[in-house]
């Protein structure tokens, strides 16, 4: 039998497309258990690679023939190995090409929706970490926010699109993933913002995001404004968009509150936290779409594979938004959060400027979930 | 302590310097000590768990210069 090779690409449409996949993961039992590739119908089977090496007979009862298989390990050597074990035992299966590592890579551009005068929305779904950055373009403009370290990837679709990358956002200094920012803006020569409350150990120069600055996009009338919204970091500021959509960053979430302990001020900021879920977010228009920097697990994506939905369905539904207590509300914010994300530290200090590490380097301290929530 | 064998797994990716020491472990006797050179960083968790799903015992491991060196106790 032949082997297949699928790219992460290939495996997003899957998750986008709600189809059935077996997904052999080869990875150690604590990596699966850590992070895998999350689909709405999925079935797992994870066996280290190295429980094979006698041969892959055992398992074969296990592993269906009536669907499609995938074979996955961290980087795709082992899963190659196991693919070819399978496919002497006449099973048709395919591996995953740069493995974890590529499907942590990925970003699948998805339109949000229009906005006036012929503008766009994108969010770009990295499906293996669960950020989410954006691009406002219109009149041959364009805005990014929170993109993410693969920078070709946005300008490249800038150039597909035809529009000049010229305003370039943080919503806060990201500390569960390398910020793209810096180098985009640098390579086009837009301007680099974010919060000065965020800056201040940055070593390169930026333009500060303060609130109530409103850049416009294009010729038309696409506002991005900010909103001072504090809390999961000291800065962190949000953005309404041709004032239909709230791009909150990782203050709330679809299903999930942002947590406010990455930057060790936990007790300090989980008060601005409060004042920003239960005040400043109330005092918007409920029918604004918000659109969060991260999704937590699959359930969050709409059938289109986008993550948004109506703030005042978050109101409704969102349990972060729903602690009437204060101290309940602190305790839930505070005491019992998931672990940190990987190297959360030295992200900080990536972004900061203060050290640069190379890709192989960048690629370790990304490895994993984000954990950016507290649900 | 008493070195067995050596094996050098320098500049080999996954899977192979697990296939490699499996090989290995298989000629020494139980107690014996096998002597690994890895440069691949994904060693470090896959080492551990392979050893311990076959109860053998890394009795030491370190670092120096890039070189991850584990010295496995065959079960």
């Amino acid at each position: 039998m032949a082997i297949n090779t699928w790219t992460a690409a290939d495996v997003a449409r899957k998750v986008i497309d709600n189809e059935e996949l077996f997904i052999l993961d080869v990875r150690n039992a604590d990596a699966f258990e850590d992070w895998k590739i999350d689909g709405h119908k999925f079935e797992y089977l994870n066996i280290p690679y190295f429980e094979l090496l006698d041969g892959v007979e055992e398992i074969l009862p296990k592993i269906p023939t009536n669907k499609e298989v995938l074979v996955v390990c961290a980087k795709e050597g082992s899963s190659i190995m196991v693919a070819e074990m399978l496919s002497e035992e006449g099973r048709e299966v395919a591996y995953l090409a740069g493995g974890m590592k590529s499907w942590s890579m990925y970003l699948e551009p998805i339109k949000v929706g229009d906005l006036e005068s012929g503008g766009e929305l994108y969010q770009f779904v990295r499906l293996g970490k669960g950020c989410l950055s954006y691009m406002v373009i219109s009149g041959g403009e364009a805005a990014v926010i929170d993109a993410v370290r693969f920078t070709e990837v946005f300008t490249n679709f800038a150039k597909e699109k035809g529009v000049e990358i010229k305003h370039v956002f943080d919503t806060h200094l990201h500390a569960d993933h390398i910020s793209g920012g810096r180098t985009i803006a640098e390579a086009t020569g837009a301007t680099y913002y974010l919060p000065e409350k965020d800056a201040e150990e940055l070593v390169f120069d930026y333009t500060k995001l303060e609130d109530g600055l409103t850049v416009q996009i294009g010729a038309s009338k696409i506002d991005v404004g900010a909103l001072y919204s504090p809390g999961h970091t000291i800065g962190s500021t949000s953005f309404v968009v041709d004032a239909k959509y709230l791009l909150t960053g990782d203050i709330l979430f679809i299903d999930s509150i942002g947590r406010p302990d990455l930057a060790g001020l936990a007790e300090d900021w989980v008060g601005d936290l409060r004042e920003t879920l239960y005040n400043r977010y109330r005092q918007l228009a409920e029918d604004l779409i918000v659109l969060p920097a991260h999704f937590m697990i699959i359930d969050e994506l709409n059938v289109d594979g986008t993550v948004s939905k109506r703030l005042g369905d978050l109101f409704a539904n969102n349990h972060g938004l729903n602690v009437e207590d204060e101290a309940v509300f602190r305790s839930m914010v505070t005491d019992n959060l998931p672990p940190q994300p990987n190297a959360y530290q030295q992200i900080r200090q990536v972004n900061m400027g203060k050290i640069t590490p190379d890709n192989d380097e960048q690629t370790e301290m990304e490895i994993g979930p984000n954990r950016c929530a507290v649900r | 302590m008493n070195i067995t064998k050596q094996l050098d797994a320098k500049g080999l990716a996954c899977p192979m310097p697990i296939v490699k020491t499996k090989k290995a472990i298989d000629t020494i006797e139980s107690g014996e000590v096998l002597e690994v050179l890895v440069t691949d960083k994904g060693a470090l968790n896959d080492f551990k768990a392979w050893a311990q799903a076959g109860g053998h015992t890394i009795i030491e491991q370190k670092e120096e210069a890039g070189v991850l060196y584990f010295y496995i106790q065959k079960v």
